[in-house]
């Protein structure tokens, strides 16, 4: 019963790939010279290094933010609670933006700290460390999020249990609460590391050479879809290498509660001492991440105003970001569920790589999915290429991943005892699935909303390729002026961008709030 | 479990009304069986910032219903190439040749009164796409450091070693692509390779396009960079004339100082051929070339219209004649470039 959805929307997440083979097929003895050199494998090492960096960062962020937004009495524990997921928001290329002209050779920075302080030179920022900074900022969220949704869904039993025998709070933490979190942590992190292997904004802007890089130019200057496509295969083999990675991390162990009853609300832990480095903690990333890019957005727009811009509010833009990334987000988190219900209870190696497959899309370049999916619409499904439902579709396959990376943490909290009582009395698999699953699931799959909400907001190259004729988000608006070097036009819509998205985060957080109240 | 009752129930609702609203925002393209003037549609990989006021110009002068998809310029030529026949685009409106020369097998023959009005040099030469406005290849440099005088009159000048750590190019960009192909037509392979290393030599900074390229130049982060012209004024509409950087006509007209034009096919497949041939008149029309002068800082093509005042005139700049749309030609600079290791 659930085998039927879970294969069919992971059959639907699969089209890039046959696409990739069939132009693949097309490619000349010349591609295979240009895939076979010692250049392709120093290609792929750089990502490989900078995913395995961007991943690092982002969890040693993501990690203890989330637990200071759950579990800790910090002071405004709510305003972080916003703040920290913002940056995600920011696309890449408007991030690397903004790196550079605040912390570059010659930036904003320099300037500032040249006056009174006489400094000449601030470190390097193109190359990797630059990059890792950057993707990592804006990125960090992703595990963040998820293992907020594994730390609500969290029995305090165990943490409580292990105090009761005398463990100190932060050896319990350490020792109890982290290891729990493996799996989501687990999640997220593949999420981080799989975008970064796709970014192209930032890696280009920053300087920093990877393979992604390298398909983009065959797209950009040569034109040639063989030779892309051919390279895209490549790295799909990659990324299938870092699923099977993050799968043996995941082990056999059990993440649901077993006691009787039900779980009691976590308790708050003090900080005590550790109160104002934790709030230094989250006031560095807010400044770096969030007030940083906002404040320079903000000069832009200043900038711009000055100089007799008018019209940089775009309601329709924004009307169709919100539309657009809302069913987006709604429908990929629906779709999830079933992929994720399969893979968790049922685990098989079929079940797996059921849920394998539907990684495809989240983690080859936007531009392939696009141009795969154009081929789709234009072959299999015409009356609707160039439709809203086309569109959605290719959210659907670019983010699903995001969405299953939070249901199934969600997923694997849940209780399989209370799906047998379930079944025992008589409920059909579909019904246990509504009735019992999904209240359980229920935090994992808002973070679930909530993630894909944030990623396709700023989505590009799809928006572009396959949105019908005239439709225009806040993010193609960016893009738009941003690559004419119109930065006071480009900026107004990347912080309407940000506003609009902290609206639903806020919500979340609130909702949080009165569940644990 | 009352919250959870009227969570799911809200879910519902919000789906619903998101599938609903999605199904709706595709819906506005049936107009096009209602007689009048019709409808046209361009896919541009120029961009809304940059043609949409003069798109909109055209709409309201012809009453024609106009759609346009947005995208880069690679974009769109690849998104023509992978529709094939069911293309719904009548007009492909390119920032570079290459793009053109990409979809060239896509594209109709011009009428030779439309193909007249601009040079030869700024057309296919089988006639298939037409220039719309000139770009002009230039070298930017920044004012605090170099005067103008310090600048060499030609490419090579740029291989010497004082130039060492001080250059910044876009060696993965179209145009500097072009500006390497025009390169091995006038000076052969040889010179052009020597060129390359000659440069690389000097460990120039490497930026992805132009609009970094002039932001670093102005700031001082590179003392030259090679780019194309108009990038330049924009940034001097927007922070005034202290901007940092300026730019430098190399005097000696070879490579360095070609003039590539952004320029406009139809699509053999268009649906809407006559609309779209009107569109290509507008462009060359006088106001749609005073608008290229005026607001995008182009070169105009066609008719008697006036340079920009901080424009080098046409005239002034030595464009020497190339077949810019050569794919074959682009094909071997990148892999000249790949074998020099400048490029992925």
């Amino acid at each position: 019963m659930l085998w039927l959805p879970a294969t069919l929307i992971a059959l639907a997440m699969v089209a890039p790939l046959a696409y990739l083979v069939i132009r693949g097929a097309g490619a000349s003895e010349e591609t295979w010279s240009l895939l076979f050199r010692a250049r392709t494998a120093e290609l792929l090492w750089r990502s490989v290094v900078l995913m395995a960096t961007v991943t690092t960062v982002s969890v040693a962020l993501g990690v203890p933010l989330a637990w200071l937004t759950v579990r800790s009495d910090i002071p405004l524990r709510r305003f972080w609670s916003v703040v920290a997921v913002l940056p995600l928001v920011v696309p890449s290329y408007v991030g690397a933006l903004v790196v550079v002209s605040a912390l570059g050779p010659t930036g904003l920075l320099r300037d500032i700290l040249d006056g009174p302080l006489g400094v000449q030179r601030l470190p390097e920022i193109y190359g990797l460390s630059g990059t890792t900074l950057t993707l990592a900022l804006l990125n960090y969220p992703l595990v963040l999020l998820i293992v907020k949704g594994a730390l609500n869904g969290l029995d305090p039993a165990l943490g409580d249990s292990a105090r009761s025998l005398g463990v100190s709070p932060a050896v319990a933490v350490l020792r109890v609460t982290l290891p729990q979190l493996k799996p989501a942590i687990a999640s997220g992190s593949l999420l981080v590391a799989l975008y970064t292997l796709s970014d192209f904004g930032a890696v280009s802007l920053l300087g920093y050479e990877t393979f992604t890089w390298a398909i983009y130019q065959q797209y950009q200057t040569s034109f040639d879809r063989s030779v892309a496509s051919s390279l895209s295969l490549v790295l799909v083999a990659v990324a299938a290498t870092v699923l099977v990675l993050e799968a043996r991390s995941r082990g056999r162990a059990r993440y649901y509660r077993t006691g009787p009853g039900a779980a009691r609300p976590p308790a708050v832990v003090p900080l005590g001492r550790w109160r104002w480095p934790a709030v230094a903690l989250c006031a560095a990333v807010g400044l770096a991440a969030v007030a940083g890019p906002v404040a320079v957005l903000g000069y832009w727009v200043g900038q711009g105003i000055a100089a007799g811009e008018r019209e940089m509010l775009l309601w329709g833009e924004l009307w169709n970001s919100v539309l657009i990334s809302g069913a987006a987000a709604l429908v990929t988190a629906a779709c999830s569920v079933p992929i994720a219900a399969l893979a968790v209870r049922y685990p098989s190696p079929i079940s797996q790589l059921v849920e394998r497959l539907s990684f495809t899309g989240y983690a080859l370049p936007g531009v392939v999915v696009a141009l795969s999916l154009v081929f789709v619409g234009v072959n299999v499904v015409r009356p609707v290429y160039q439709t809203g439902w086309m569109l959605l579709f290719a959210y659907v396959v670019l983010f699903l991943p995001v969405a299953l990376g939070a249901t199934r943490s969600a997923m694997m909290q849940a209780s399989p005892g209370l799906e047998e009582a379930a079944r025992g009395l008589g409920r059909t698999p579909l019904q246990t699935l509504l009735t019992v699953i999904v209240p359980q699931m229920r935090s994992g799959m808002l973070v679930g909303v909530a993630l894909v909400f944030l990623v396709a907001i700023k989505e590009l190259p799809a928006t572009l390729i396959l949105g019908p004729l005239g439709f225009q988000t806040l993010a193609t608006a960016v893009w738009s002026a941003s690559s004419e070097a119109f930065y006071a036009r480009a900026s107004a819509p990347a912080l309407m961008l940000v506003l609009v998205s902290s609206i639903p985060m806020a919500a979340l957080v609130w909702r949080g709030e009165r569940l644990r109240a | 479990m009352r919250v959870a009752g009227v969570d799911s129930v809200a879910y519902a609702a919000l789906l619903s009304l998101a599938i609903l609203l999605v199904a709706g925002c595709g819906s506005d393209d049936e107009t096009a069986a209602s007689p009048g003037p019709g409808s046209l549609v361009i896919y541009s990989g120029r961009s809304d910032d940059l043609v949409g006021p003069i798109i909109e110009q055209f709409k309201d002068a012809t009453g024609i219903d106009v759609k346009v998809k947005w995208g880069s310029t690679s974009e769109v030529a690849l998104l023509i190439l992978e529709e094939g026949d069911a293309s719904p685009a009548d007009v492909f409106f390119a920032q570079d040749p290459s793009g053109l020369a990409a979809v060239v097998d896509r594209l109709s023959t011009l009428p030779d009164d439309l193909l007249a009005r601009v040079p030869d040099w700024a057309r296919s030469p089988d006639g298939r796409w037409v220039g719309i406005s000139g770009r002009a290849r230039v070298v930017v440099y920044n004012i605090d450091r170099l005067d103008e005088t310090d600048l060499p009159s030609s490419m090579e000048g740029f291989t010497d070693h004082k130039w060492k750590g001080r250059i910044g190019w876009p060696p993965s960009n179209g145009s500097f692509q072009a500006m390497v192909a025009a390169m091995r037509l006038m000076w052969g392979d040889e010179r052009t390779r020597r060129w390359l290393q000659g440069i690389k030599a000097n460990e120039p900074r490497e930026y992805p396009k132009n609009t970094p390229l002039v932001a670093a130049a102005a700031s001082g982060e590179i003392d030259v960079g090679f780019v194309n012209h108009y990038y330049l004024y924009r940034f001097i509409e927007k922070d005034g004339e202290g901007f940092g950087a300026r730019n430098h006509h190399l005097a000696d007209g070879g490579p360095g100082s070609i003039v590539l034009v952004a320029g406009a096919g139809i699509l053999n497949t268009a649906k809407n051929s006559e609309n779209a041939e009107k569109f290509l008149r507008f462009m060359l029309s006088m106001p749609s070339q005073q608008y290229f002068a005026s607001t995008t800082f182009e070169y105009p093509l066609a008719g008697d219209v006036k340079t920009h005042g901080l424009l080098a005139s046409l005239d002034e700049i030595n464009n020497p004649s190339v077949d810019m749309a050569s794919l074959e030609g682009l094909k071997e600079t990148q892999a000249m470039l790949r074998d020099l290791g400048i490029i992925p």
